[in-house]
C-alpha cells in the first residue's frame, strides 16, 4: 500500500513541478519567475523527502533541507536585486 | 498497530502531495501577482509539512525515534513568510499589474516617483 501511495504522491508532485515551470517560462514579470522558482526548490525539496520514504533511507532529508535553504538564499537575493538593484549593500 | 500508522503516514503523504499540487494550480490559475504570492506559500507550507510529518512518522516506525526533520520543517516555516514579504515587496516596487487599486504609499517606489 505505501509503496502505491508514494508512486500517487511522486506523479502529484511531478505535475506540481510541471506547472511551476510552465509558469517560470511564461510569467508576465520577473517577480513571478522568481515565486515559481522558489515553488519548484520548495516542491523538489518535498519529491526528494518522498524519494528518501521510498528507499527507506532517513538521510535523504538532509539533501531536501540543503535545496531548501539554497531556495531560501536564492530567492532572498534576487527579490533584494529587484528591489535594490543591488544584492549587498 | 503498524496498520494503522501505515494509514496516518499514507494520510500525510497524499495531504501533503495534493496541498503541493493544488498551490501550483493556484500558481498558474490566478490572476496577478500579489494572488499568485498566496497559491505557493500557504500551500506548499502545508504541502512540505505534512510530507516531512509523514516521513518523521515513517522513520521513527522503522527505525526508533528520528526528529530530525522537524529541523527541515521549522526552517521552512519561518523561511516561507519572510520570502514571500520580500516578494511582495518586490513586485509593489516594480509596480505589477494588479485586479486591485494598489496603495498610494510605498518606502521606495514613491520616493522615487517623487524625486523624477
Amino acid at each position: 500500500m505505501l509503496s502505491v501511495v508514494i508512486s500517487i504522491a511522486m506523479v502529484l508532485l511531478g505535475i506540481a513541478l510541471l506547472l511551476n515551470a510552465w509558469r517560470l517560462f511564461r510569467g508576465p514579470d520577473a517577480t513571478d519567475r522568481i515565486l515559481a522558482l522558489d515553488t519548484l526548490y520548495i516542491n523538489s525539496a518535498a519529491l526528494i523527502i518522498l524519494y528518501g520514504v521510498d528507499i527507506g533511507r532517513a538521510d535523504f532529508f538532509a539533501a531536501a533541507l540543503l535545496i531548501a535553504l539554497f531556495g531560501f538564499v536564492s530567492t532572498m537575493a534576487l527579490a533584494k536585486f529587484l528591489l535594490r538593484g543591488d544584492i549587498i549593500e | 498497530m503498524s496498520m494503522l500508522i501505515d494509514l496516518l503516514i499514507v494520510f500525510f503523504l497524499l495531504l501533503g502531495s495534493s496541498f503541493a499540487l493544488i498551490g501550483s494550480i493556484g500558481l498558474v490559475r490566478l490572476p496577478d501577482i500579489f494572488a499568485r504570492l498566496h497559491g505557493p506559500t500557504k500551500a506548499t507550507t502545508l504541502g512540505v509539512g505534512s510530507i516531512l510529518l509523514g516521513s518523521i512518522l515513517y522513520f521513527s516506525s522503522r527505525q526508533g525515534l528520528s526528529l530530525q526533520e522537524i529541523l527541515a520543517l521549522l526552517f521552512l516555516f519561518m523561511t516561507a513568510p519572510v520570502s514571500a514579504q520580500l516578494l511582495s515587496r518586490a513586485a509593489l516596487h516594480r509596480r505589477c499589474d494588479s485586479i486591485a487599486r494598489l496603495p498610494e504609499m510605498d518606502d521606495g517606489a514613491e520616493k522615487k516617483s517623487g524625486n523624477s
